[in-house]
C-alpha cells in the first residue's frame, strides 16, 4: 500500500549541514514510528532529487521535500511549492522540488499538494558534523512538523 | 611535480589587459566549476580555462578510518555515481582481506549492481541533460532547452528516460540493499544474496528496457548522421585513450587490465595490471585549478593527456561481447573511416551504445544461475595495499589504499573519471571558443556552446553538496580595462 504522506529528505550526510534533510528524516522516523508502521507515512532520503523521484509521488495525498537551505530564515521555512518548469535551465544533475513536480505533471498528471521544509544551514564542509546552529534549527523543524502530522494538518498549509 | 608548459589558449601573455568572461558554476554539470574566457579589444579569444574552484579533500576524509568502513563511506563522495565508488573501494579492499578471487555469486551480484548504475547514469545524462541541446539546438530558447521542453516535444522519449532510470535504481536497491548508501558490497564479496522473486521482479521490464535502449541508440545515430559536419567538428581534439579491457580484448566495465591507444589507434600499452597503474599514469598540478591533470608517464605531460569514458572505451576495446551493442559499435567505428573518432559529441552516441550493452549484460546476469548462489565472500592472507579500478559511467575510476596493522587507512589516492578528462575538456572548450566565440559578442547561446562541449564528457565536478540557494549561475563580462560591464546571476532555487 502506498503511504498517503511522503517525506523526502535531500542531502549528503557527510557534508556538514547538508545532512539536515537525511537527519530530519531519520529523527522523524523515530518520532513517528507508529505512523510509519501503520503505513500512513513513508520516508525517503537521497543525495539530490532526480527525475525518477517523480514516480515516488504517485498515489500520495501530500509530499514534503526537506532540505538544507542557505537562503531560508532561521530556523526554517515551510511553504507550498508548485510545478516550476523554469527551475530546469540552470540546475545540475539534480532537480528542484518545483522542477520535479513539473516533470510529474507532464509525465503523469496533476501532482499531489507539495511543500518544502527548508531548514537553515550554515556550513557544508566534507566530513564535518551538523553545526550547533543547524542542530538547533533541526530540533525546531522536527517539533513543528511532527505536530503537524499528528494533527493531520499537512496538506492544509 | 613538474609544471605543464603553456599551450595555445591555456595561458594568455597579458591577461590583465584582456576582457574576462566567467561562467560559474556550470549548468547541468556538478557543482563548483567555472569557465573563464579572456578576450582582447577585438574580441579575439586569448585564454580559456575550465577551473575547479572547490578543494574537496576526499582523501583526507578517508584517512584513519577502518578499512571495512571505506566501501560505504566513499559513497558519500558523490551523489551521482556512489555505486562506482562503492565497488572500486570494495575491489581494493578485496586485496586487503586477501580475496584474490571472490565467489562467482559475489562477482555476478557486483556486476549486476555496476551495470545497473551504468544504465541509470547514462539514461539520466542523455535523456535529461544532453538531449535538450541535441534535439532543440545549442542556441535554442534556453527556457525550453531542458527536460520539460523534451517532455513537451518528445514525451515518450522523456518518459523512457525516467523509466530507464527507475529500472537502474531498482537494480541498485536490490543488490546494494538500499536505494542510497547501500552496503551490499563488502571487502571480499557481498553481504546479501538475491532471491528468485527479486530476480524475477528485475527481469520483468527487460523487453521494454532493451527496446528503449535500442531506440536511444537509433536516435543519437540519426542525429549524428543528420548533422555530421557539426557533430564531427564541434570541439574536436585528438588525444590518446585509456580504459579497462577484458583479457580477451572485449569491453568490460567492471574488471580487466589497463589499455591505452594513441590518437591514431595504435596500442601504447595493454594488459597492464591495475596494481601497476602508478608506473603508467602520473598527475600534474596547475596553479589555477584544484583538479589534477593526469598523463601517461612515457609520453610526458604535454603529449600524454588522454580521454576516458564511453567514447574511449568503445574504441579502445576490440569488440563488445553483446550482439546488439556490438552492431551499434561497428556502425560508430565505421563513421570514423578506419581512424579514431575524437568528437566530443560522439560521446553521446557511445554512451547510448554502452546503455544498450548494460541492458544486455543485465539480461545475461539475471539468467545466470550463479546470481542465485549462497557463497558470498572469500578471505585469504591479509595485505597492506589495495588498488581497485573500475570503469564508472564517466570513465576510469582508481581507488588506492594503504592499510596498517590496526586496520586503519594510512594512505588514500583517488583518481576519478572527471580528473582523467581534465585536459581533454579544457582543450575541447578552447577549440569551441576558437570556432564560435572568436571575434563575436558573447551571447547566452554562444556561451552555451562552451557548456555543450563540457557536458559531452558528463563531468561530475563536485556533486556532494547542493543546498538550496547554493548554486547560482554567474556570467561576468569585464572590459579590457578591468571594469565590470554586466553581471547576470540566476539562482537555481531560493526558498524563503
Amino acid at each position: 500500500m502506498t503511504a498517503g504522506l511522503l517525506v523526502i529528505g535531500v542531502g549528503n550526510p557527510s557534508r556538514g549541514d547538508d545532512a539536515l534533510g537525511p537527519a530530519f528524516v531519520e529523527e522523524l522516523g523515530a518520532a513517528l514510528a507508529a505512523e510509519v508502521a501503520r503505513g500512513e507515512l513513508e520516508l525517503v532520503t537521497d543525495f539530490q532529487l532526480q527525475v525518477e523521484h517523480a514516480l515516488d509521488l504517485q498515489g500520495r495525498a501530500a509530499v514534503v521535500f526537506v532540505d538544507a537551505s542557505v537562503a531560508a530564515p532561521a530556523p526554517f521555512a515551510y511553504a507550498a511549492v508548485a510545478p516550476d518548469a523554469g527551475g530546469f535551465a540552470y540546475t545540475t544533475h539534480a532537480l528542484s522540488p518545483g522542477a520535479l513536480l513539473a516533470t510529474y505533471r507532464d509525465v503523469v498528471g496533476a501532482p499531489p499538494p507539495a511543500f518544502v521544509l527548508a531548514i537553515r544551514g550554515e556550513a557544508f564542509e566534507l566530513g564535518a558534523p551538523l553545526s550547533a546552529a543547524a542542530q538547533a534549527h533541526l530540533a525546531r523543524a522536527l517539533a513543528f512538523f511532527a505536530a503537524r502530522v499528528r494533527q493531520a494538518e499537512v496538506g492544509r498549509a | 611535480m613538474s609544471t605543464i608548459p603553456p599551450a595555445a589558449l591555456d595561458t594568455a601573455a597579458n591577461p590583465e589587459a584582456l576582457r574576462r568572461i566567467a561562467i560559474e558554476p556550470l549548468s547541468r554539470v556538478e557543482g563548483h566549476g567555472k569557465v573563464t574566457i579572456l578576450l582582447d579589444a577585438e574580441r579575439r579569444v586569448q585564454q580559456v580555462r575550465l577551473h575547479i574552484v572547490e578543494f574537496r579533500g576526499f582523501e583526507r576524509f578517508i584517512l584513519g578510518r577502518p578499512f571495512w568502513e571505506v566501501p560505504v563511506m566513499v559513497q558519500r563522495l558523490c551523489g551521482i555515481c556512489p555505486v562506482s565508488h562503492h565497488l572500486a573501494a570494495s575491489k581494493a579492499m578485496d586485496q586487503v582481506v586477501g580475496a584474490a578471487a571472490i565467489p562467482a555469486t559475489a562477482t555476478a551480484i557486483r556486476r549486476l549492481m555496476h551495470y545497473g548504475q551504468i544504465l541509470q547514469s547514462h539514461a539520466l545524462h542523455f535523456f535529461h541533460l544532453a538531449s535538450p541541446d541535441l534535439l532543440f539546438g545549442f542556441d535554442s530558447d534556453p527556457a525550453k532547452r531542458n527536460v520539460v521542453g523534451v517532455l513537451a516535444a518528445h514525451p515518450e522519449l522523456a518518459r523512457h528516460g525516467i523509466l530507464l532510470r527507475k529500472f537502474g535504481q531498482e537494480i541498485i536497491r536490490v543488490t546494494a540493499g538500499k536505494r542510497v548508501h547501500g552496503t551490499g558490497s563488502i571487502p571480499g564479496g557481498v553481504n546479501k544474496r538475491i532471491t528468485v522473486a527479486e530476480r524475477d521482479e528485475l527481469a520483468a521490464p527487460l523487453p521494454d528496457v532493451l527496446a528503449w535502449a535500442q531506440a536511444g541508440v537509433r536516435l543519437v545515430a540519426e542525429l549524428f548522421a543528420a548533422n555530421r559536419a557539426l557533430y564531427e567538428g564541434f570541439g574536436t581534439v585528438r588525444s590518446s585513450l585509456l580504459s579497462l579491457v577484458a583479457a580477451d580484448g572485449t569491453l568490460d566495465l567492471y574488471d580487466g587490465g589497463l589499455r591505452a591507444r594513441d590518437a591514431d589507434g595504435a596500442l601504447l600499452f595493454d594488459g597492464v595490471r591495475c596494481e601497476d597503474y602508478g608506473a603508467r599514469i602520473h598527475e600534474n598540478v596547475r596553479s589555477w585549478s584544484y583538479m589534477k591533470f593526469p598523463f601517461f608517464a612515457a609520453l610526458g605531460p604535454e603529449r600524454g593527456w588522454y580521454k576516458v569514458g564511453p567514447l574511449a572505451r568503445i574504441q579502445n576495446c576490440d569488440a563488445i561481447g553483446t550482439p546488439l551493442a556490438e552492431a551499434a559499435r561497428q556502425e560508430l567505428v565505421a563513421q570514423a573511416l578506419g581512424g579514431v573518432q575524437h568528437a566530443p559529441l560522439a560521446y553521446h552516441w557511445a554512451r547510448m551504445i554502452e546503455l544498450l550493452h548494460a541492458a544486455e549484460v543485465i539480461a545475461g546476469l539475471l539468467a545466470d544461475p550463479a546470481l542465485l548462489g549462497d557463497e558470498l565472500t572469500a578471505r585469504g592472507a591479509r595485505a597492506g595495499t589495495g588498488i581497485g579500478i573500475i570503469e564508472a559511467p564517466r570513465g576510469t575510476l582508481i581507488h588506492h589504499y594503504e592499510v596498517d596493522a590496526d586496520d586503519l587507512v594510512t594512505m588514500c589516492n583517488l583518481i576519478v573519471s572527471t580528473t582523467h578528462n581534465n585536459t581533454a575538456m579544457n582543450e575541447a572548450i578552447r577549440q569551441v571558443a576558437r570556432q564560435y566565440l572568436d571575434g563575436h559578442e558573447p551571447t547566452e547561446a554562444l556561451l552555451n556552446h562552451i557548456e555543450v562541449a563540457i557536458r559531452a564528457f558528463d563531468p561530475c565536478l563536485s556533486c556532494a553538496t547542493h543546498a538550496l540557494g547554493k548554486m547560482p549561475l554567474a556570467v561576468e563580462i569585464v572590459d579590457a580595462a578591468g571594469a565590470l560591464v554586466t553581471r547576470l546571476v540566476r539562482d537555481a532555487e531560493v526558498v524563503a
